[in-house]
């Protein structure tokens, strides 16, 4: 397990492997947005920690149809099939590389980002623990919507409109922990609720994904 | 250490297209499958190595013995032959990969990423994958494909050391490696008369 969760690594960060594109569509819609609202500071704070989710929700969708596809293209799948490890543990895995070179310089750039948008002082931690806590939900539900897709041309597509619906719970409570943190409220509740659906995901999906690609095998 | 097929049915995509195999292939044997394109040579393999369910009929094996190649080799263009090698090892709770190095003529070649091998050499390091599994059965989808003489002739002796060693090989392959121990079946009678599934569902899957 750790031999695939360190290749899956090493592949996205060698050349061609799409580490950093994630990362570089998260700055530019973020950076896009105060050209679009117009350089009002007080409506840019209102909403920043709404568009840092949607930014960092998209940023993680653009790469999810890698997970699965190039290792169904150039065979690895099948050998993986065969191999001693469970097919449960191969989508888990793949999920967490996923999280690790996609999802995690997102929490990580959050902060930064947040500058450019005016963030209030203390929505800084909620935001990025919301990121934290939302972005493996986000990777393990792309994970299921890409071993769905996996053996399809053009899946993309079709993979953005199965998974995007449901990010929407993750959405909803990310988003309303970090706008109540950014408004000095108590984030208690938005945060047990995205970290249960964040949990609930981790511990579900995998086998759902795993399903998904043994039938897709056939 | 032995592969029994009863009364096996395979089918592609909804239609069934072998019907009523049986065979045994004992330890240190080979059997090497015959028949025109299409006639279902690698929808057996796939279903042999458990990839996909039969529609009836069993195969038996030891569990955990089995390891497939089929016409993809499942290399890595941005890592290096070794690590690609090193890669399957762990997978398979394995570390010695320098014998299947050795046996394929790939230590000169160990540093370079696989991206940049020629098909030729992508096929025997698709091979060397075998020797590091420590798999006991081999599944063989066309092994020989972009060989030439010489890299046909290491295939068959690693082969060959593999039987000898009490492994076991079902290889489907068009040309003759040699293979003396080697048992042929010729699959084309074997096509399945009727061949619509009863089961909707299954045509989609």
């Amino acid at each position: 397990m750790k031999a695939l969760l360190l290749r899956d690594i090493r592949l996205a960060v060698r050349a061609g492997g799409g580490f950093g594109l994630g990362l570089a569509f998260f700055l530019i819609v973020v950076v896009l947005v105060p050209f679009g609202v117009g350089p009002q500071s007080e409506l840019l704070s209102r909403i920043a920690a709404g568009i840092l989710w949607i930014g960092a929700l998209l940023a993680c969708l653009v790469s999810l149809d890698r997970i699965f596809a190039l290792d169904w293209e150039d065979g690895s799948l099948d050998l993986l099939a065969t191999a001693p490890l469970p097919m449960e543990a191969v989508a888990a895995i793949k999920g967490l590389a996923h999280w690790v070179t996609t999802g995690l310089p997102l929490v990580l750039a959050a902060p930064v980002l947040g500058v450019l948008l005016s963030l209030p002082a203390q929505g800084y931690g909620p935001l990025v623990l919301s990121l934290l806590l939302g972005t493996p939900g986000l990777s393990m539900i792309g994970a299921f919507g890409a071993a769905l897709t996996v053996g399809l041309r053009r899946g993309g597509l079709l993979l953005s409109l199965l998974v995007l619906p449901l990010y929407v719970p993750t959405l909803i409570f990310g988003a309303e922990m970090a706008r109540r943190g950014v408004d000095g409220q108590d984030y208690t509740t938005p945060m047990l609720m995205l970290a249960g659906i964040t949990c609930g995901t981790i511990a579900l999906l995998p086998f759902a994904s795993a399903a998904v690609l043994r039938v897709n095998l056939r | 250490m032995r592969l029994t097929v009863r009364d096996l049915c395979v089918a592609r995509g909804g239609v069934r297209v072998l019907d009523g195999l049986s065979f045994a292939v004992a330890a240190g044997e080979a059997l090497v499958l015959r028949g025109p394109n299409g006639a279902g040579k690698t929808t057996l393999l796939r279903t042999l190595a458990g990839l996909q369910p039969p529609v009836s009929g069993t195969v038996d094996y030891p569990a955990d013995s089995v390891v497939y190649a089929g016409h993809a080799d499942g290399i890595k263009p941005a890592l290096s032959v070794v690590e690609n090698l090193s890669f399957w090892a762990q997978v398979f709770g394995r570390k010695e990969i320098s014998h299947a190095l050795a046996a394929y003529e790939l230590e000169s070649l160990a540093d370079r990423p696989a991206g940049f091998l020629s098909a030729g050499q992508k096929r025997r390091l698709g091979l060397a994958r075998l020797l590091v599994t420590g798999r006991a059965i081999w599944i063989l989808d066309e092994p020989t494909v972009s060989l030439d003489a010489r890299a046909v002739a290491m295939f068959a002796a690693v082969v060959r050391a593999h039987l000898a060693e009490g492994g076991i090989a079902v290889l489907a392959t068009h040309i003759d490696l040699g293979l003396d121990e080697a048992t042929v079946l010729d699959v084309a009678p074997f096509r399945a008369v009727r061949q619509e599934l009863d089961d909707f569902d299954e045509a989609f899957l």
